[in-house]
C-alpha cells in the first residue's frame, strides 16, 4: 500500500530516499510546513544557520568535498534573496548543490505578497535549472530531476521554489519516490569521440613542448587518478588552474604549480612556450589566459570537457573532445599503452623541454621554505603561516579560503596532495566562502582536519556563523591572515593607483578577534612573529585543541605583496616578479 | 551574418523567459522572435533572428542547448529553407494617394484587408527583405502604423526539425 503524504513531508522524505544527510537552512513563514514535517523526522540533520548565504556556501563546501549536492532549505523573499550569492557561487564553479525555497501560496503569487519575490526570475541566470512546484504531487518528481540535474554533466545549482499551499500538512497525496528519471531535453554526454581521442593521442606523441592543463574539471569528475595516470605515462609536465589544485599532486616533480595572474613562473612561461596544450577540465578563464589575443602563440589545443559550451569560448581549439574527464581520460590511457610501449619519437626534445622548465623553477620559482625571511620590523610573512599550516598538516587537511591575497597565498604554498582538498571560491570571487564551506566539510567529515585560510575582511563578511559553530561543536582551524586591510585591492591601489588606497583600509576599527571568538566560547590566539607562530602551531593542529574551534588571528606585514603577477594586457609570460621587477 | 535559429523548447512556464535571458546575460543579439505551440501541445517551436560571426553563432547554439528545457536547436541559414515574415501596415490613404497605394500593394502582392475613409490596411506575407522592400517602396509620410510578426522559418525537402 502506498502512503498517504502531505507535499511537505513528501519533500522531506524524497530529501531521504534521494540519501542527504544534511539540510542547511533557516525558517521562514512559507517554510514553516517543511520545517514542521523536518521536526517530525530522525533521519535527515537540519543545521540552523545564522544567515541564509552561509547555508549555501556550506552545503557547496559539504558538494566539494563529497562529491554529493548539498541540500539548502530558506524561506521567501529575503531568505531566497540571501541565498543567491551562494547559488552564484556554486553556478561559476559548477558545483551541485539543491536550493529549497519556500514561497507564498500559488494564489497569491504576483500579488507582491508578504515576503514574496520572483526567485525563479531572480535566480534564473545563475542556476543550471529551477521549479516552481504548482502542486503537491509534483513534488517527488521535481526533486528526482533536481538532483539528477545538479549532479550530473557539468554540475551546478538547482532551485526548486515550493509555494506554501504545496506542502499543506492537510492536503495528502500517495508517494513513491521515482527510481530513475528521463529527460528529453537533457542527455549529459560522457564518453568522447573515438577519432579524436586517437587525433589527440597522435598530437600528444608527436609534441615537442608539451604541458597538460588540467582544471577544476577533473576534481568534480573524480578524474584525479586517470589524469596522474595519463601524465605519468607521457613524463609531461602539468599545471593546475585555481580550481583544479589537488587534481595532480602538488609536491611531485612533474607539477609546475598553478597558472595564471599569480600561477608560478615555471607553469606560465612553460605554457606560453608550448606547442602543445593539452586542456582537460579547464575554461581558458581571464584570470588564466591573460590576454586571449596573445595567448601561447605558438601552441596547438587538445581540449576536453564535458561542457560543450566550454570549448572554443575564449580560445579557438585544435582538437575538441566532449566527454566526461574521467571517461576520456581513461579511454586516452588505454589508446596510449595500446600505441606506445617503447620510448617516444619525441623523447629527446622533452628532455630538452624539461631542461628549460627546471632552468625557469630555478631562476624564479615559488620558495617553499622562507623560514628565514622576516617583514618589516621583523614582522611575520602570509607565506610563513600558509607554509607552517601545510608542513604542521602534511598536506592533507581540508583547506578552504575566501578571496584576496591569503587566497592566492595558499593556493601557492599549500601544496595539494588530493582533490578536493582545496576548496575556494574560484570563479565568482565570493569574499565571506570560506568559513561556512569549511563547515560544510566539517559536517561532511567530523575526524578530518578542517583549516580555513582566510583574512580578516572575508571572515567578517560572514562571521556570524561562529554562532553555528558553538551550537554543533564544529572544530574547524580558522587561520586569519589579518594585515588589517583588503590585501588584494591594496595591492592593486600600489600597483596601479600610486599607492592611493581608497577604501581599502580600516586599521582603527577592527575588533579584538581573539576576545570576540572567545565570547562564542571558542579559543581565540593572537600571533606576531615567526616565533609566536612557531610555538602555536603545534598546540592547534594537535591533541589540545582537537575538539575546539580555533582563530589563529596572525598579524602580518600588511605591505606584503602576492607575486607572480600578470601584467595586465600581456601574455602569459609577462609577470611582475617582485618590488616591480617585470619579465 | 544574419542567422535563422528554430528552436523546439518544453511547452513549459518559465521556458521562454530562460532563452530571452540567456541572450540577454550573454551579450547576444535577438533581431526577431515568434514563439508558439506545435502540432505536439508538450512542445513549443521558437524562431529567432540573430547576428554574430561563425564562432558567436556556435557559442549561441551551444548554450541554447545547455537550457534544461531547450529539445532541439537548428540553424536553418546553414542549409536550403525558407523564410516567413507577416506585415499588416496602416497607410493614409486620402483620394489622391488611394490608387498608388492600391499599385503599389499589387505589384508586391499584398492584400488590403481593412478600408476606411482615410486609411488602407495592408497585409503582405514574405521574407523579411521582401517585407522592408515594401515599407521603403510607400511614401514614409504616409505609413501611420507598422506590425511585423518576426521571422519564421522552415527547412527544404528533408531538412526536417523534429524529436
Amino acid at each position: 500500500m502506498t502512503e498517504r503524504l502531505s507535499g511537505g513531508d513528501m519533500l522531506i522524505r524524497a530529501l531521504r530516499d534521494e540519501g542527504v544527510e544534511y539540510i542547511f537552512g533557516y525558517p521562514g513563514g512559507a517554510a514553516l510546513h517543511i520545517y514542521d514535517a523536518i521536526f517530525r523526522q530522525q533521519e535527515i540533520e537540519h543545521i540552523l544557520v545564522r544567515h541564509e548565504q552561509a547555508a549555501t556556501h556550506m552545503a557547496d563546501g559539504y558538494a566539494r568535498a563529497t562529491g554529493r549536492p548539498g541540500v539548502v532549505l530558506v524561506t521567501s523573499g529575503p531568505g531566497a534573496t540571501n541565498a543567491i550569492t551562494g547559488i552564484a557561487t556554486a553556478y561559476m564553479d559548477s558545483t551541485p548543490i539543491v536550493v529549497i525555497s519556500g514561497q507564498v501560496p500559488n494564489d497569491l503569487i504576483g500579488t507582491d505578497a508578504f515576503q514574496e519575490t520572483d526567485m525563479v526570475g531572480i535566480s534564473r541566470p545563475v542556476v543550471k535549472h529551477s521549479f516552481l512546484v504548482r502542486a503537491a504531487s509534483e513534488i517527488p518528481n521535481v526533486v528526482k530531476k533536481a538532483f539528477y540535474i545538479a549532479a550530473s554533466g557539468r554540475p551546478g545549482p538547482v532551485v526548486i521554489d515550493v509555494p506554501k499551499d504545496t506542502t499543506d500538512p492537510n492536503d495528502l497525496h500517495e508517494y513513491s519516490y521515482p527510481a530513475e528519471v528521463s529527460l528529453r531535453s537533457y542527455k549529459p554526454s560522457s564518453g568522447g569521440h573515438v577519432g579524436q581521442i586517437r587525433n589527440a593521442v597522435r598530437a600528444l606523441s608527436e609534441a615537442r613542448r608539451p604541458v597538460i592543463y588540467a582544471g577544476g574539471g577533473v576534481v568534480q569528475g573524480d578524474a584525479s587518478a586517470e589524469l596522474v595516470a595519463v601524465a605519468r605515462k607521457l613524463g609531461y609536465p602539468v599545471t593546475n588552474t585555481l580550481m583544479g589544485l589537488g587534481a595532480f599532486p602538488g609536491d611531485d616533480p612533474q607539477f609546475l604549480g598553478m597558472l595564471g595572474m599569480h600561477g608560478t613562473y615555471e607553469a606560465n612561461c612553460a605554457m606560453h612556450h608550448a606547442d602543445l596544450i593539452f586542456a582537460v577540465g579547464a575554461r581558458f578563464d581571464d584570470r588564466v589566459t591573460n590576454n586571449a589575443a596573445k595567448f601561447c602563440p605558438e601552441a596547438r589545443i587538445i581540449h576536453v570537457d564535458v561542457d560543450p559550451a566550454s570549448i572554443a569560448k575564449i580560445i579557438d581549439v585544435d582538437i575538441p573532445i566532449v566527454g566526461h574527464c574521467k571517461v576520456v581520460l581513461a579511454e586516452m590511457l588505454t589508446v596510449l599503452e595500446t600505441e606506445i610501449t617503447g620510448t617516444l619519437d619525441n623523447a629527446d626534445d622533452v628532455t630538452a623541454w624539461w631542461q628549460r622548465i627546471d632552468r625557469w623553477r630555478a631562476e624564479h620559482g615559488l620558495d617553499h621554505d622562507q623560514s628565514e625571511r622576516r617583514g618589516a620590523g621583523g614582522s611575520l610573512l602570509p607565506q610563513q603561516v600558509v607554509q607552517a599550516v601545510y608542513r604542521a598538516t602534511g598536506g592533507d587537511a581540508y583547506v578552504t579560503s575566501d578571496v584576496g591575497q591569503h587566497q592566492m597565498f595558499a593556493a601557492q604554498y599549500y601544496r595539494f596532495s588530493k582533490p578536493r582538498r582545496w576548496i575556494n571560491s574560484g570563479g565568482l570571487g565570493t569574499m565571506g566562502f570560506g568559513f561556512p564551506a569549511a563547515m560544510g566539510v566539517q559536517f561532511a567529515f567530523p575526524d578530518k582536519t578542517v583549516v580555513c585560510i582566510t583574512g580578516e575582511g572575508s571572515f567578517m563578511m560572514n562571521m556570524q556563523e561562529l554562532s553555528t559553530c558553538m551550537q554543533y561543536s564544529l572544530p574547524i582551524k580558522i587561520i586569519n591572515l589579518n594585515n588589517q586591510a583588503l590585501g588584494m585591492v591594496k595591492q592593486w591601489q600600489d600597483m596601479q593607483y600610486a599607492g592611493r588606497h581608497s577604501h581599502s583600509t580600516y586599521r582603527d576599527a577592527l575588533p579584538d578577534f581573539s576576545q570576540m571568538v572567545g565570547s562564542f566560547g571558542h579559543v581565540g590566539i593572537k600571533v606576531t612573529t615567526l616565533e609566536e607562530l612557531n610555538s602555536v602551531i603545534p598546540d592547534i593542529f594537535g591533541d589540545r585543541y582537537r575538539n575546539d574551534l580555533v582563530f589563529l588571528d596572525a598579524h602580518i606585514d600588511p605591505d606584503e605583496h602576492v607575486y607572480p603577477m600578470h601584467i595586465k594586457g600581456g601574455s602569459l609570460k609577462d609577470m611582475v616578479l617582485g618590488n616591480e621587477e617585470p619579465t | 551574418m544574419r542567422r535563422i535559429i528554430a528552436v523546439l523548447l518544453e511547452n513549459e512556464a518559465g521556458a521562454l523567459s530562460r532563452v530571452v535571458g540567456l541572450f540577454a546575460q550573454r551579450n547576444y543579439n535577438i533581431e526577431t522572435l515568434t514563439v508558439a505551440p506545435t502540432e505536439d501541445p508538450t512542445l513549443s517551436r521558437l524562431t529567432l533572428t540573430t547576428e554574430g560571426d561563425e564562432g558567436k553563432i556556435e557559442q549561441i547554439i551551444k548554450h541554447l542547448n545547455r537550457l534544461i528545457e531547450v529539445v532541439r536547436v537548428f540553424d536553418l541559414t546553414e542549409g536550403d529553407h525558407l523564410e516567413r515574415e507577416i506585415i499588416m501596415i496602416k497607410v493614409r490613404a486620402d483620394d489622391a494617394a488611394r490608387a498608388e497605394v492600391k499599385r503599389t500593394t499589387d505589384m508586391f502582392r499584398g492584400q488590403i484587408v481593412d478600408v476606411d475613409q482615410n486609411t488602407y490596411t495592408i497585409q503582405l506575407v514574405g521574407p523579411s527583405g521582401k517585407l522592408t522592400a515594401f515599407i521603403d517602396a510607400l511614401d514614409g509620410n504616409q505609413v501611420v502604423e507598422v506590425v511585423r510578426s518576426g521571422v519564421s522559418g522552415i527547412g527544404r525537402g528533408d531538412r526536417i526539425l523534429s524529436l
